[in-house]
């Protein structure tokens, strides 16, 4: 069954973790990865007497993030927020209720849709279970195993509206989300260890109908499967409707393996969070100044860096942007930036930047980047040679271009043995050579990879053809 | 008295809520004492309270800050020692039913 005639609607409810050195309200690390329940404390276990202060690092990223995500940053109050499971020491979460820190801003994505963001509070995350059986899960488990090193990290919780309407567009604004969390320093974005957790509301309805039941997906770990689950849910939703079923308002668990979504199966209960001011807690008041500070040491963001390399290549055609996209998604803009300015083409630098740079094997640095691009736009290397000049960079990235061409024998051919290489390559295929005058300058490329075989791949392509071009006359 | 504020209904969710076994009679009697609480706040009601905002805290401070640097050492094997069931220097807790609210 198709979704013909139905639209889907999405809002995205995103859990940041932010990369403070210590925790919301303690001063207990806050770090990924340590051994079991080393980093707690009195106060990150609800032990009675014990009192949290607020993080001033944690409330400065958040602000950040409300002024990244164009959001009124307003005063606002800790609520608790209570019910009872064990990987919540203290049987209530601190967070914000009525009176959250950001409120009513907007995202916008590459391709220029605006997707309303509702809110971007501030809360405490919870400790982190392990079940103990032969799935894993929590079905079937007989005992859980709690670690609290994570209990009172803090969290900004980034409510969107219900305004996107496929899998794909969910997965622009994640990517685009993530991208802002991570250029102003609020998080290191890592999904698979969870620092950034996605819960997906999905929806179906006919175009103008109200909003249908809508369910929330759980268990999102990558923005593909946050793709996959909205498309399969959705489809799983109409197909309902179309057989005349109704559909039940749920949390289901998207199963990556099995590419479905399940039923959590917890008891129809209605939460009843009882929240209440949070009696420990003074509220919360960013006063103009501090925030005028904040404001000041806002990075640019994703958007605005994408644009001006836009505007540093002079293109805004679609490859270029893609280019552009990869380059500002994996931080390479300020080397593309040095090297342009150091006087390499724009163009070339970016795509030089987008296809052969690797952040995980290693990168040139901004001199030897801007000085290998530069000799490949004159002519001096070949693409072929200027990428593998790159290549050697990654692990030296200091090292002079020219010695590590020469070092891998990439020897300029002087200009007399590129021409004495074209007249015998020309003398060899005369037919082929006769097309080329007639204007089949498609046997470019012919030529080409005949020189290129007989100077080992040292000669340079664009200086073929200007000499075949000059020869034709 | 008037129509009550609460009915042991409410009280029963409120205490299976708070995990909370209690017999009928105590049912009543929190009924009964609960209403009395209700009752005594609704009275704030009948005050002619225009152009005060809600009153988040006693002491009217803000901003109490602290700053983002870690003074906690580790102190697991006391925190553990105080479990009714460790393993793994997990605490150690029985099944779950369903996923986290």
């Amino acid at each position: 069954m198709s979704m013909e005639g139905y639209e889907t609607v999405i809002g995205l409810e995103v859990h940041c973790e932010l990369k403070t050195a210590s925790k919301l309200f303690c001063g207990c690390r806050n770090a990924f990865g340590d051994a079991p329940n080393t980093n707690v404390c009195p106060v990150c276990l609800g032990l009675p007497g014990s009192l949290p202060v607020l993080n001033r690092h944690a409330v400065e990223l958040a602000i950040r993030i409300g002024l990244a995500l164009n959001c009124a940053v307003k005063p606002s109050n800790f609520h608790r927020k209570n019910y009872f499971y064990p990987d919540m020491p203290k049987d209530y979460q601190i967070s914000q209720y009525d009176e959250p820190l950001n409120e009513g801003g907007s995202l916008e994505l590459p391709d220029g849709t605006v997707i309303g963001i509702t809110r971007a509070h501030m809360e405490e995350d919870t400790g982190k279970s392990t079940h103990l059986g032969s799935s894993g899960r929590i079905h079937g488990a007989e005992n859980s195993l709690i670690d609290y090193n994570r209990s009172g990290v803090p969290l900004v919780e980034i409510v969107s509206e219900p305004d996107m309407r496929s899998g794909v567009q969910a997965r622009a604004y994640a990517a685009e989300l993530r991208a802002i969390l991570m250029a102003v320093g609020a998080t290191d974005g890592r999904l698979e260890e969870g620092s950034m957790r996605i819960d997906a509301n999905v929806s179906v309805r006919k175009p103008g109908k109200p909003f249908g039941t809508r369910c929330e997906i759980k268990n999102l770990n990558s923005l593909r499967s946050l793709q996959r689950a909205i498309e399969y849910e959705a489809q799983r939703q109409v197909n309902l409707l179309e057989a005349g079923e109704r559909i039940a308002q749920e949390t289901r668990h998207w199963d990556e393996a099995a590419g479905r979504t399940g039923t959590m199966r917890s008891k129809e209960e209605a939460y009843d969070y009882r929240y209440f001011p949070e009696p420990d807690l003074v509220p919360l008041v960013p006063e103009e100044d501090w925030l005028a500070e904040i404001a000041a040491s806002m990075p640019a963001l994703p958007k605005q860096r994408r644009q001006n390399l836009l505007d540093l290549c002079g293109a805004d055609d679609q490859a270029t942007k893609d280019l552009v996209a990869t380059v500002v998604d994996r931080d390479l803009d300020p080397l593309v930036i040095e090297a342009t300015l150091a006087g390499a083409p724009a163009a070339l630098a970016l795509a030089r930047a987008a296809n052969e740079l690797d952040a995980t094997a290693g990168l040139p640095s901004g001199p030897s980047f801007a000085r290998t691009v530069a000799l490949e736009a004159s002519g001096t290397l070949s693409a072929t040679q200027a990428k593998a000049v790159l290549g050697v960079l990654a692990t030296r990235p200091t090292d002079d271009p020219e010695a590590v061409a020469k070092e891998l024998g990439f020897e300029q051919l002087s200009d007399d043995t590129l021409l004495t290489t074209i007249a015998a390559v020309l003398e060899a295929n005369p037919e082929e050579w006769a097309r080329y005058r007639d204007g089949d300058d498609k046997l470019a490329q012919f030529f080409i990879g005949k020189v290129m075989a007989a100077t080992k791949g040292k000669a340079n392509g664009k200086a073929v053809v200007a000499e075949l071009v000059a020869r034709r006359g | 008295m008037s129509e009550p504020l609460l009915t042991t209904a409410d009280v029963a969710h409120v205490a299976k809520l708070a995990r909370l076994e209690l017999t009928d009679e105590e049912l009543a009697t929190f009924t009964d004492q609960l209403s009395q609480v209700l009752e005594h706040a609704s009275d704030i009601a009948a005050l002619d309270l225009d152009g005060l905002g809600p009153t988040a805290h006693p002491f009217g401070l803000t901003n109490a800050l602290r700053e983002d640097v870690v003074t906690e050492v580790s102190m697991r094997d006391d925190i553990l020692a105080a479990a009714p069931a460790v393993e793994d220097d997990r605490f150690k807790v029985g099944r779950i039913l369903g996923e986290a609210p």
